[in-house]
């Protein structure tokens, strides 16, 4: 098997800063770290298992109801995947609330089903699905590191930033708020994507 | 001149291609162009020639906002004597308000030069003028209370975001001034809304007089309680942003866009014209005297002196880079302008002060603008030209 399957997508053609592919969800789950992070390993186990089970079924399926079978197994991932959460990590759950359930749109999981596991064998299926989970899942928590220290002063939920700092105890600091509002996730996302592409000249378009 | 002529010449083939510091040629180019005139000539070609460059617009609108800052820098010191209960005559109230502003300007400017600086270094560009108009607007559109440290986070964010990312001077979408202020509106409201920022050592509390309120005009407005009058107003003996109180100053700066023709005079009259209108409209609709601190009952002529909406339409809705290009567009640009700030001041309460979103909505459509009337010329034109 090709290494560039499972290497690829974390920088040459990650899928949010290359493909620009669910920047909903980067925008909507990144204000704290620890739902940022929940989000990821879910999307990541989502989209490999989603790659495996189409891979599997690809010679099967007949080529005009194939979309319609994709949502059936991506939403049962899903499914699963919130039901778990639910069961073993109900605070999460209800910070994500809804988001879990929209996976099912996330564009990676769609494109990659389309752009790789109907034509490739189901072992490389599943690497491909779950490294760009995993890609996906870094520039995540990228921006949710950034967010919320800049944000609220916090990693996990952990005052980082000492109090004494703070206007209201007598210093001179205080937090962000645009860091909470969603634009500044997509300037974030943005200055992400100038990185990237200052260091890999191929991806300026003319 | 003889002096730094000769310090000139003498350091200039350091920075040339294989001296020693030549990768700091564009900042060398900057400071030779801005002490000489560079006696460097295009050698071929015929260049469009005009003695209205960058550095002159640049140059005339700095002198067009001295005015409102000198106003402001007095301002600042009278509203403070005021805060305290104390009186002191005109010099002292200047100087205290200089001292005050002077640090502001200091910080917007080496932060913004520094990047543009940096920045046109890394492209390999030449230093443009682009910032120092910006670098003194800033300040100038903040609360004098502002930290240092905001000041400067916010001048890094408009330069870098609001202008470097699209190319420099001259590319960029919104206006970088308006950008800083919102930077701060957003992420720092509390130092930036209310009505203890205002005023030079209100927020820390010291020996204020009982029952003075800090609160600008539309604060007050925004609660229903009196406003300063139109005369107050006009003049600029009011708290708020440190340049923009006075419409008094920043009329006699219009006066000197308009005539030196750097400012186009459609945007601001229709900039005026548009919040006037919607103003009166207001006015009609109000409930009237059954409920007299009702917005929609504050005269549109205070409208036009109150909080920023004179200085956005003289001095930001005029940029020539994020407004409307086309003549006609300019009107339309400027008078949804006006609209749209007197409409979120009134029926916003979030949002005191509407001129800074109106204006960065209209930089928002101002290529849509444009590209309409573009078209419907070209389609009129062919349409006489079939007819012949």
């Amino acid at each position: 098997m090709d290494k560039k399957i499972f290497t690829d997508p974390f920088f040459r053609k990650n899928p949010i800063t290359v493909l620009v592919l669910g920047i909903c969800s980067s925008l909507a789950v990144t204000v704290k770290l620890e739902p940022a992070i929940v989000m990821a390993l879910s999307v990541t186990l989502v989209t490999g298992f989603s790659n495996l089970i189409m891979s599997l079924l690809r010679n099967t399926i007949p080529n005009r109801i194939r979309i319609i079978v994709q949502l059936v197994v991506v939403a049962m991932l899903v499914i699963l995947v919130d039901q778990i959460l639910k069961a073993y990590s109900y605070q999460v759950s209800k910070q994500l609330s809804v988001f879990v359930g929209l996976i099912i749109t996330n564009c990676i999981i769609m494109g990659r089903i389309e752009a790789f596991a109907l034509g490739n064998k189901p072992l490389p299926s599943l690497v491909d699905g779950l490294a760009n989970g995993m890609g996906y899942g870094m520039i995540l928590v990228a921006i949710a590191f950034i967010r919320e220290f800049f944000g609220s002063g916090t990693l996990f939920g952990i005052q980082i930033i000492p109090l004494d700092w703070y206007v209201k105890n007598g210093g001179f600091y205080e937090n962000n708020g645009l860091m909470i509002l969603p634009p500044m996730a997509l300037i974030i996302v943005g200055l992400i994507i100038w990185i990237q592409r200052s260091y890999q000249k191929e991806l300026v378009e003319e | 001149m003889k002096v730094l002529k000769n310090i000139v010449e003498k350091v200039k083939p350091t920075f040339d291609k294989g001296g020693r510091l030549h990768f700091l040629h564009s900042t060398f180019d900057a400071f030779e162009t801005f002490l000489l005139v560079p006696s460097a000539t295009t050698h071929k070609g015929v260049h469009v020639r005009d003695s209205i460059d960058l550095k002159r617009t640049m140059s005339v609108v700095i002198i067009a906002l001295i005015p409102a800052m000198l106003f402001g820098m007095w301002n600042t010191g009278y509203q403070h004597n005021l805060s305290i209960g104390a009186t002191s005559d005109f010099w002292p109230t200047f100087w205290f308000g200089f001292l005050k502003v002077l640090p502001l300007l200091i910080v917007s400017y080496v932060v913004g030069l520094g990047i543009e600086f940096a920045s046109a270094q890394i492209r390999g560009h030449e230093v443009n003028e682009g910032f120092l108009v910006s670098g003194i607007l800033i300040p100038l559109i903040m609360p004098i209370d502002v930290p240092l440290w905001i000041l400067a986070l916010a001048v890094a964010f408009a330069v870098i975001v609001g202008k470097e990312v699209f190319g420099g001077t001259g590319m960029n979408i919104w206006n970088p001034a308006l950008l800083a202020r919102a930077f701060v509106f957003f992420a720092y409201p509390s130092h930036i809304t209310g009505d203890k920022v205002w005023i030079e050592g209100l927020s820390s509390g010291t020996g204020v007089i009982d029952g003075f309120s800090g609160a600008t005009p539309l604060a007050a407005a925004a609660e229903g309680t009196a406003t300063p009058s139109f005369l107050d107003m006009f003049i600029g003996t009011i708290p708020g942003s440190i340049g923009e109180t006075s419409t008094l100053a920043i009329l006699i700066g219009a006066a000197f866009l308009i005539y030196t023709g750097v400012a186009s005079w459609k945007v601001m009259v229709s900039t005026f014209t548009g919040g006037f209108l919607i103003a009166l409209l207001f006015n009609a609709l109000a409930p009237g005297a059954a409920d007299p601190s009702s917005y929609l009952n504050v005269p549109a002529i205070n409208h036009m002196v109150m909080g920023g909406f004179a200085f956005g339409a003289v001095f930001m809705a005029t940029d020539p880079v994020t407004g409307c290009q086309t003549e006609k567009g300019k009107w339309i640009y400027g008078f949804l302008i006006g609209v749209m700030a007197i409409l979120i001041r009134v029926f916003n309460p979030g949002y005191p002060e509407g001129m800074m979103l109106s204006i960065l909505l209209l930089n928002t459509f101002a290529p849509l603008i444009d590209h309409y009337i573009v078209q419907s010329n070209i389609k009129k034109r062919l349409s006489r030209a079939k007819n012949i």
